[in-house]
């Protein structure tokens, strides 16, 4: 075999550059901007990388939680003595045997026992767990604890959780409700009362998944009253805060280890029965303890995303300018809180970015269910409301004869505004990506000229940069970082408490510090997300790491570039303002003749001063306005992004064939645009499935009906339409290098596109996720039925009303 | 096949495989699955479990060249087989054109699916050198991935095949 030369990635598309826009004055980077190959690739195709599965520990047990098979039931009795006598059973354990300590990510709602205690709220709810010697040993240890229950009756239908004849599902929230949010802004009912044409419509979201192809694994080592937890982490930090709360641990004695992590997509940002129980059984047993998720469990533990029922009322002037919004939700929370009460907020909040309007108001319950807990997952409470809003948009477009696309335009948010929710937004594109949206996809040419069953749909979304505050009160950094200079200069390491789940951090990172340092990306090694070892950050969510671990790496890379080029001034008896260092060459900025190497400099430095280090450290600026909510949603710099789609139905089956897809995106500079095009790909991806395919559903008892991947239909290589990943070039003042977020932003506005898609291609609103063949094609038999008018998904409104 | 009952009465086989060119005579119970094998005895954790269904193809191996899913296959039936998996792709320390191109064209995210997806890749290019992206697309589409949208995976796998061995 004949060696390939080794080139690096191409960027997956081109980066179309729109003109009029301002540029930073310095742009010529020698390691960011480049898509770099990824750190971690060499280990990822040959098999070496270490899943926490793939941990071995000497003397290490299997450990499984056993679950609750109803949906909500009083546990009168658990009787563990026959599972003990199995051989190879080394400990079962119950709520007798942990702490009886609530806990949740949330802090405002601690909701949540290691195992329940009086009563199982889901099926699948956690209530006792056992260690053994092998896997095999541990299903035979569940099957043999017996557990004798009292069905109660069962709150499965959100819409009816908050009847005054509901059962109460945790005693101390009246009618089920778990957040009940109202926020106004400016005079809606004015705005109403002005506006041209008002319009109210009603949709309603799936429970969908991250699926994260790894499935959550585990290890705990509890020795010399100290605990490690090998976890596939978002947080190691998170992990650490809640592990040592519930404990009763100091946060030095818990050590969280984060390991390669096959995917995350929200779903594994808070610690979850699997680090709490196999601490319990490590400590009972002095042993390793290694607690799995089978893909199953996965469906009922990850926490997936909240299925939510959207009215929205819009009044708009005459030209279609947006006057006013009324946002009035309500969301399926689930049996336990998670990261629900954040989600809540996010689902009204974020709605304000994208559009220019100032009258606002926003009315949201997320109620208990005796449903598996809903969370975080990839672009958090944002989507669905941004699918409705998308659709409501193109239902008014289409009344008042407007061009979606127009609408979209004349209503586009502005860079240096600030939305009616007070979230200050510096750098802002959103007119440039629509406009780029509608040249690359030839609307002009498409919009109501496609053949019979194509049509063409836009949406538009925004995102966070990382949120403005951290899920549970603290003053510490946000991102820490240090980077240490090896003794003789050919190589430096970055330690970060970043957390790469696959998006590509480790890279970006080490692109960042070899740019802030002078140096080559190359020779950067990096150790990250180990709370004993790095320093700290709060991990992959929101969006964060690029803005917020990217600041505190660049200020530990300038702070090893300040000593390196201070150390070299003294080796060449110049003022260290006269030199400069580029890609591992130190070089006077007068006079290119004079030059020393980055190695000699960092040697010399290392023998007289001993280890040449950088230290950083990021807080965001105080952001936000005053009213209850207000954090939820700020952040330095917010992402925009305009999607066109075009689609084939088939009008026998009703079936949805994505053809093409053009993401344009303004995320300020990028960093790897081969990693920032592959994070929108998935990002469309992900949105695509949930648009079109995904879906958990439950039986009549609340047992989960399609817990697999083939059954939950999350889509193959042959589902995936061609896909146009557009940069619109931008800079962000308030972000090292002007950098925003990509990861979530693209998954917002795609289902509200696809949704537009098949609107414009047959006159059919779907108005409820996914946008399954079985729904389209019922809403073209009822428009059969119309005489050809359009039809508003009938089914979707009459489960919202009853 | 020669059986050895434990104490419980429950029967272990010997059986004879190579993997990755190295022989290995394992002991085995009746249940073993080939991923488990795999993974737990030879500790070639390379292969990934995602779902231990058969609908992810983390756990994809080659058995005879074919590419199967290791969690749907007893250890017994791999009997006198020959087994590739991830570890066994690179020869001597030099990556295979398709896990060189998987790196060069960011066609790798979490990582998980990838193991599975170059043997699947690896299968399709032995049969047929030069696949159209349909055809990629199809040999691919038992394996799962979660970060990428396949988009760049599949540009690496018709890459890799532009490239001469």
């Amino acid at each position: 075999m004949s060696r390939s030369t080794r080139t690096g990635p191409k960027p997956a598309v081109q980066v179309c550059l729109h003109p009029g826009l301002q540029e930073p004055a310095e742009k010529d980077y020698a390691v960011i901007g480049k898509s770099k190959p990824k750190i971690d690739g060499r280990e990822k195709v040959t098999g070496q990388a270490r899943y926490t599965a793939d941990l071995k520990f000497p003397n290490m047990l299997y450990g499984k939680i056993l679950t609750s098979p109803h949906a909500h039931a009083r546990i009168l009795s658990i009787d563990t003595s026959e599972a003990e006598k199995i051989p190879g059973v080394k400990a079962v354990i119950t709520h007798k045997d942990v702490p009886a300590l609530k806990y949740g990510i949330s802090p405002a709602r601690w909701d949540e026992n290691i195992f329940c205690i009086d009563t199982v709220k889901f099926v699948g709810d956690k209530v006792a767990a056992v260690a053994c010697l092998d896997e095999e040993t541990c299903y035979k240890a569940l099957k043999a604890i017996k557990v004798e229950y009292e069905a109660l009756p069962a709150v499965l239908d959100p819409l009816h959780a908050m009847d005054e004849d509901a059962p109460r599902i945790h005693p101390e929230y009246p009618r089920n409700i778990n957040t009940e949010i109202h926020q106004n802004f400016g005079d809606v009912e004015e705005a109403f009362r002005k506006a041209a044409y008002v319009r109210t419509d009603l949709f309603i979201g799936n429970r969908a998944y991250q699926a994260p192809m790894e499935p959550h694994t585990a290890t705990s080592i509890w020795q010399d009253g100290k605990l490690t937890v090998y976890s596939s982490t978002q947080s190691p930090h998170y992990f650490q805060y809640y592990i040592a709360r519930e404990f009763g641990l100091p946060m030095g004695d818990v050590r969280v280890i984060k390991t390669y992590v096959g995917g995350g997509f929200g779903g594994k940002l808070e610690p979850t029965g699997l680090e709490f129980a196999g601490a319990v059984l490590a400590r009972l047993t002095g042993r390793p303890v290694k607690m799995f998720y089978d893909r199953a469990e996965m469906f009922a533990h990850n926490r997936g995303r909240h299925r939510q029922y959207m009215k929205l009322t819009t009044g708009v002037d005459a030209d279609g300018r947006i006057l006013g919004v009324h946002a009035d939700f309500i969301m399926d929370g689930g049996a336990y809180t998670s990261l629900g009460i954040a989600t809540a907020y996010y689902a009204g909040a974020m709605l304000t970015l994208t559009y220019d309007f100032i009258n606002y108001r926003f009315d949201m319950h997320r109620v208990y269910t005796n449903l598996p807990a809903c969370g975080a997952q990839r672009g958090h409470g944002a989507p669905q409301p941004r699918y409705a809003f998308e659709a409501h948009l193109d239902n008014i477009a289409k009344e008042l004869g407007i061009d979606p696309l127009e609408l979209r335009l004349r209503n586009a948010r502005r860079p240096n505004t600030i939305t009616p929710n007070e979230f200050v937004v510096n750098s802002c594109e959103m007119a440039a990506c629509l406009e780029q949206a509608r040249k690359a996809s030839g609307w002009a040419d498409k919009k109501g000229k496609l053949p019979a069953g194509r049509g063409i749909g836009v949406a538009a979304g925004s995102f966070v940069s990382g949120a403005g505050y951290p899920i549970y009160r603290t003053d510490l950094p946000h991102s820490a970082a240090m980077i240490k200079v090896a003794e003789d200069g050919t190589a430096a390491t970055l330690y970060t408490g970043a957390v790469d789940i696959g998006q590509g951090s480790d890279t970006i990172l080490c692109q960042m510090a070899a740019e802030a340092m002078g140096y080559t990306y190359e020779q950067m090694k990096i150790v990250a997300a180990d709370t004993e070892t790095t320093p700290h950050d709060l991990g992959a969510y929101a969006s964060r790491q690029t803005l917020m671990s990217g600041a505190a790496v660049k200020q530990a890379g300038e702070e090893v570039r300040k000593q390196l080029l201070e150390m070299a001034g003294e080796m060449l008896n110049l003022p260290s303002e006269r030199l400069n260092v580029r890609s591992g060459k130190i070089f006077a900025k007068d006079d290119p003749a004079v030059a020393l190497s980055f190695e000699a400099a960092a040697r010399t430095f290392f023998v007289k001063k001993g280890p040449l280090v950088g230290r950083g450290a990021y807080t965001p600026p105080r952001l936000g306005g005053k009213f209850k909510g207000a954090p939820v949603g700020t952040s330095p710099a917010y992402s925009f992004a305009a999607q066109v789609s075009e689609v084939e139905i088939d009008e026998e089956t009703g079936e949805v064939a994505v053809l093409d897809v053009w993401d344009v995106h303004d995320c300020g500079q990028v960093i790897n645009p081969a990693l920032l095009h592959a994070q929108v790909h998935g990002a469309l991806y992900m949105g695509m499935g949930e648009s079109i395919w995904e879906e958990v559903r439950f039986d009549a008892k609340g047992k989960i009906l399609n817990p697999t991947l083939g059954e939950y239909r999350i889509p193959t290589a042959l589902d995936m339409p061609r896909m146009h990943s557009i940069l619109v070039p931008s800079y962000e003042p308030a972000a090292p290098w002007g950098v925003k977020e990509v990861g979530e932003g693209a998954t917002i506005p795609t289902m509200g596109c696809y949704r537009n898609a098949i609107f414009d291609a047959m006159g059919v609103s779907v108005n409820s996720l996914p946008l399954t063949a079985e729904k389209v094609w019922a809403a073209l038999r009822e428009k059969r039925k119309a005489g050809g008018e359009d039809v508003w998904d009938p089914m979707a409104c009459e489960c919202f009303l009853k | 096949m020669q059986a050895i009952a434990d104490k419980q009465g429950i029967k272990r086989y010997l059986i004879n495989l190579t993997v990755n060119g190295d022989e290995y005579s394992p002991v085995v119970k009746g249940n073993t699955l080939l991923v488990n094998l795999l993974r737990d005895e030879l500790d070639l954790t390379g292969t990934k479990k995602g779902c231990e269904l058969g609908d992810c193809g983390s756990c994809t191996v080659l058995m005879d060249d074919k590419p199967v899913d290791s969690c749907l296959v007893l250890a017994l039936e791999a009997d006198g087989c020959e087994i590739v998996t991830i570890e066994g792709v690179a020869q001597n320390g030099e990556l295979d054109r398709l896990q060189r191109s998987f790196i060069d064209n960011a066609a790798i995210q979490c990582g998980y699916c990838t193991p599975g997806m170059i043997l699947s890749a690896k299968a399709l290019l032995a049969r047929n050198p030069h696949p159209t992206e349909p055809e990629v697309r199809e040999a691919i589409a038992g394996n799962l991935c979660r970060c990428t949208g396949y988009v760049n995976i599949v540009k690496a796998v018709l890459e890799a095949a532009e490239v001469k061995e």
